[in-house]
């Protein structure tokens, strides 16, 4: 497994996680600026992600589905906050309705900030993903209990396969 | 409070705890319902085809994934879903860490895949 150190603050309501590739900063940069690969590691294997519109500027919007197994689809959206390619993105991601509009009955808006530097041919790269409120928080818990789980079930076998590479 | 800077281990340990607690349907089926309201074991059991003792089984699975906790009331066992605001907390940051790991896993998995292919 790539990764190299997971921190929580209990308080702050933050989750930051490390990990290192063997691989340079542009390339690692690719995973979140080429949505065809971004589609191949946002979602779970059995809930897919489709982006639909994906802008990596500031103020932009993209807007995204993940398909349960069930057929159902849930969308997405982030807004891009801050760019620097390749080395930072900072951007707030929610739930929307069918429309692309941020859902108010789903748990409220999370932010990340990635950060990628590359050292010696090997990139380390930090996520620190944060809870816009607890109210978010407990909606997430309580709302999105069933696809939560079901999303993290589904981690398994990335898991799984993680391990064997 | 940080609590930062554990071991991954033991990261891994509590993940594992929560994917093996919630790998079961019985067991996905028994927190559900502890997340509606209290429950008495012995009414679980009247829920599931099997023995008293089995869903015994079943609750200290979740128990140790902390996703439950047991208390004794006269002489019923009461099941019901953490509440605590640091557990609630502590769930919901596993929950990120869980989806992220996943994640930084099909990454790693792109990464070196491609490689070959180049």
């Amino acid at each position: 497994m790539p990764v190299t150190d997971v921190n929580k603050d209990l308080d702050a309501l933050t989750m930051k996680i490390t990990a290192e590739f063997d691989a340079g900063a542009e390339r690692v940069w690719e995973m979140w600026s080429d949505p065809r690969l971004l589609e191949r590691w946002w979602g779970p294997p059995n809930y897919p992600a489709t982006f639909v519109e994906h802008d990596l500027s500031p103020g932009a919007r993209v807007a995204y589905f993940m398909t349960s197994p069930e057929g159902q689809k849930y969308h997405g959206w982030w807004q891009i906050n801050e760019v620097e390619p390749p080395n930072r993105l900072r951007f707030e991601d929610g739930f929307a309705d069918e429309e692309g509009k941020p859902n108010e009955e789903m748990p409220g808006p999370s932010s990340a900030v990635v950060t990628i530097a590359e050292a010696d041919g090997v990139t380390t790269m930090s996520i620190e993903s944060k809870f816009a409120s607890r109210e978010g928080m407990e909606e997430m818990l309580e709302m999105g209990m069933e696809q939560g789980m079901t999303e993290a079930l589904g981690q398994i076998d990335g898991l799984l396969a993680g391990q064997r590479a | 409070m940080v609590v930062g800077k554990e071991p991954i281990r033991d990261d891994e340990k509590a993940a594992d705890l929560l994917f093996g607690a919630l790998a079961d349907p019985t067991r996905r089926d028994i927190f559900r319902r502890a997340q509606r309201g209290r429950l008495s074991v012995s009414a679980l059991a009247r829920e599931y085809p099997i023995s008293l003792a089995a869903v015994q089984k079943h609750v200290a699975v979740l128990e140790r994934a902390e996703l439950v906790s047991k208390q004794r009331v006269g002489r019923e066992s009461i099941v019901r879903a953490e509440t605590g605001a640091l557990k609630r907390a502590h769930a919901a940051l596993n929950r990120l860490e869980i989806l992220w790991r996943g994640r930084v896993g099909r990454m790693e998995q792109i990464i070196e895949a491609d490689k070959g292919d180049s």
